[in-house]
């Protein structure tokens, strides 16, 4: 089992700049944990806190139960995949892989071998002798993993590592990110702020905007039970009410609003009377009258994705409402221009305080 | 030049490479192709030039070969120009570094602004300072003196003096080319190999020094040749121990009035800089090219 990883009111502060602040969560040793926020969140940041190259403000960072303060980034059981990946653009592709190895004293029969090994695993056979430039994106991509492998890292930290590959291969590569994980079994801290990846290849995510995280949990909690306003609009696509909380009955919240009466589950802290918004993903929104809750919307435009077609509308308040229909349903499908009524069932809306 | 053309026009695009090569054959290779020839004729009286003895020959030349003192002056300014390059090299390097990847712009600044200001002075001006400096009763033996860390004063002149004498009149030129060439080094690169486990030497052996080879070869390059034709330093700050051979180039051709002879020797020097300058490009394998940017 690999080591775990332990951030306890981890802060940064830049100057005047307070990057990151007050972070805690346990990430545990052979887990694929993933940090998803926005640009500018403090992602990098905490990530490199993790690997030592920068001290937190305050707090403290445990890696295998072990407090890494006093320990720069060559004494501490991590390995850092860079967003720019710095391979070294002078030493051929071998080399670059077993550059940790080097540094441990390693003879160089013995890192030419485990070099060999490496490129097996990457499926880069018989490339040792290419310089970086010499490779592909994804290829590059590969290499820049196998170096950061070939210390035997108890926690690997990724920065992006996908962005600057296209569509396809970032696809693909996820798929092998993820497998190459499930190897190794080595704990992955994987960084991005694109949410479709982290959903897909995460054991968890943390979610975090401003400095500050806003929820740990399994990518099927953070979609369906969002904790808070901006983990329910960051994370996947949602339509949002504004409303008044009327009552909370086993935890239902009955709300008023622009369009009479809804019910979603309620939030933690909500509280009767309170405004609030209740949140509805646009799969959860179904044409037709059957439902308890209903929206009405002029339609506007109907984008077709492939699997399905997302329906975008406006509500008489002004309110923006985008409703996704199976592409097999397409055929009965409001037309554009046409008022529709969309229904969703309470326990598929969320409904949170604001502020 | 098609590009000169294509942006200048015919008549003009001819007009300024015609000025260039004006400017070539008149400033740089008129005077080279006279120094041969002195070099390769015997010193006569202005009665015998162009008369029977007025001969092509080595004469000048293997006069250098086996003048001993001569000889041995100038296999030392050869090896002592190296050192002055390598010096200059150890206290350019780290400065280079730091500036480059370590300080904020204006501590940058700052240095840089420190360092150049003193360049705004003439070079003899310069040494002249050095000259002060370094004398028997000057500041630096008197401040050593009253640390304690010597006993009696120390004589500076010599092969010490020229020493720090050039290492200071070369910085520049050792500096910004290290500096440039650190500065486009992905500060990614040095934390990977940190994070990897290198220790400080090897991230400058393995990733720092050979991305910044050219530039450290053109520094290196620029100071021995500036080291090799130095004048004004060695006639400063030198001893008689400690002769320099433009000194001796000097002396034919102002005090021996041998100008054929200073000539050979001055040719000998520059033919031997080259061939040391392009053998450590080639050891380096940097081409020209990389050091002519
Ligand atoms: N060395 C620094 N000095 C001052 N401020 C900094 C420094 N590094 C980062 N910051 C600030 O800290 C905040 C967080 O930066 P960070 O690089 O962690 O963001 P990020 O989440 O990685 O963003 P991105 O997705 O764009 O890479 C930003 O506001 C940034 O301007
Ligand atoms: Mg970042």
């Amino acid at each position: 089992m690999s080591h775990s990883v332990e951030l306890h009111q981890v802060g940064v502060t830049f100057g005047a700049t307070r990057a990151v602040s007050d972070v805690s969560f346990t990430v545990e040793g052979g887990e694929f944990f993933s940090i998803l926020g926005p640009s500018g969140c403090g992602k990098t940041t905490l990530l490199r806190v993790i690997a030592g190259f920068l001290q937190p403000t305050e707090g403290r960072i445990l890696i295998g139960g072990k407090d890494m303060a006093a320990l720069g980034p060559n004494q501490r059981p991590t390995a850092m995949i860079f967003q720019s990946l710095a391979l070294f653009p002078l030493m051929p592709v071998w080399e670059n892989i077993a550059f940790g190895l080097e540094a441990r004293g390693i003879a160089k029969a013995e890192r030419r071998r485990k070099a060999d090994e490496l490129l097996k695993l990457i499926a880069l056979e018989g490339f040792g002798e290419r310089m970086p430039d010499e490779l592909s994106g994804g290829q590059r991509q590969r290499v820049a993993i196998a170096r950061a492998l070939a210390v035997e890292p108890q926690v690997l930290l990724l920065d992006e590592p996908l962005s600057a590959l296209d569509l396809k291969l970032r696809q693909h590569m996820r798929a092998e990110l993820r497998a190459l994980q499930k190897r190794t079994g080595v704990t992955f801290i994987y960084i991005t702020h694109d949410q479709s990846e982290a959903l897909a290849m995460s054991d968890r995510v943390a979610v975090m905007s401003a400095g500050v995280v806003q929820q740990v949990g399994a990518p099927r909690d953070l979609y369906d039970n969002p904790a808070t306003p901006f983990v329910a609009r960051f994370v996947g696509e949602t339509n949002a009410v504004a409303c008044t909380v009327k009552g909370i009955e086993a935890g239902i919240a009955t709300v008023d609003c622009a369009h009479g009466t809804l019910a979603g589950r309620a939030g933690d802290g909500l509280e009767s009377g309170a405004s609030a918004t209740l949140y509805v993903r646009p799969e959860a929104l179904k044409p037709g009258n059957s439902a308890d809750n209903a929206l009405a919307a002029t339609i506007e435009r109907v984008d077709f994705e492939g699997a399905f077609a997302l329906a975008h509308g406006v509500t008489d308040d002004g309110m923006q409402l985008v409703a996704s229909i199976s592409s097999t349903d397409l055929a009965a499908a409001p037309s554009i221009g046409a008022r529709a009524r969309f229904g969703f069932n309470s326990v598929n809306a969320v409904v949170l305080p604001d502020g | 030049m098609a590009e000169l053309y294509r942006r200048f026009g015919g008549g003009l695009g001819t007009l300024f490479l015609a000025l260039v090569a004006v400017w070539l054959a008149g400033m740089v290779l008129a005077p080279n192709v006279m120094m041969i020839d002195y070099a390769l004729r015997p010193n006569l009286p202005p009665s015998q030039i162009g008369g029977a003895n007025d001969v092509y020959s080595l004469d000048n030349i293997l006069y250098l070969a086996n003048e001993g003192v001569h000889r041995a002056i100038f296999l030392k300014t050869i090896w002592a120009s190296a050192l002055v390059a390598l010096v200059t090299f150890l206290v350019c390097y780290p400065l280079a570094f730091w500036l480059a990847q370590h300080a904020t712009t204006n501590q940058a600044a700052i240095v840089l602004l420190a360092l150049t200001i003193p360049f705004w002075i003439n070079e003899v001006l310069r040494t002249l300072a050095w000259y002060i400096l370094l004398a028997f009763r000057g500041p630096l033996n008197a401040v050593l003196l009253s640390l304690g860390i010597i006993d009696e004063p120390v004589r500076w002149y010599g092969d010490g003096g020229v020493l720090a004498g050039m290492t200071y009149a070369y910085i520049l030129f050792m500096l910004f080319p290290i500096y440039n060439s650190i500065e486009s080094l992905d500060k990614s690169q040095i934390e990977a190999a940190r994070d990897l486990g290198a220790s400080t030497w090897r991230i400058h052996w393995r990733v720092v020094i050979p991305h910044a080879k050219a530039g450290i070869a053109t520094g290196c390059v620029f100071t021995f040749m500036l080291a090799a034709g130095s004048y004004v330093a060695p006639a400063l700050l030198g001893a008689p121990g400690s002769r320099w051979f433009t000194e001796i180039i000097y002396n034919w051709f102002f005090e021996g009035g041998d100008w054929n002879r200073g000539a050979a020797y001055a040719l000998v020097l520059l033919v031997l800089c080259l061939a040391v300058v392009l053998v450590t490009l080639k050891l380096a394998r940097v081409s020209l090219t990389e050091v002519a940017k």
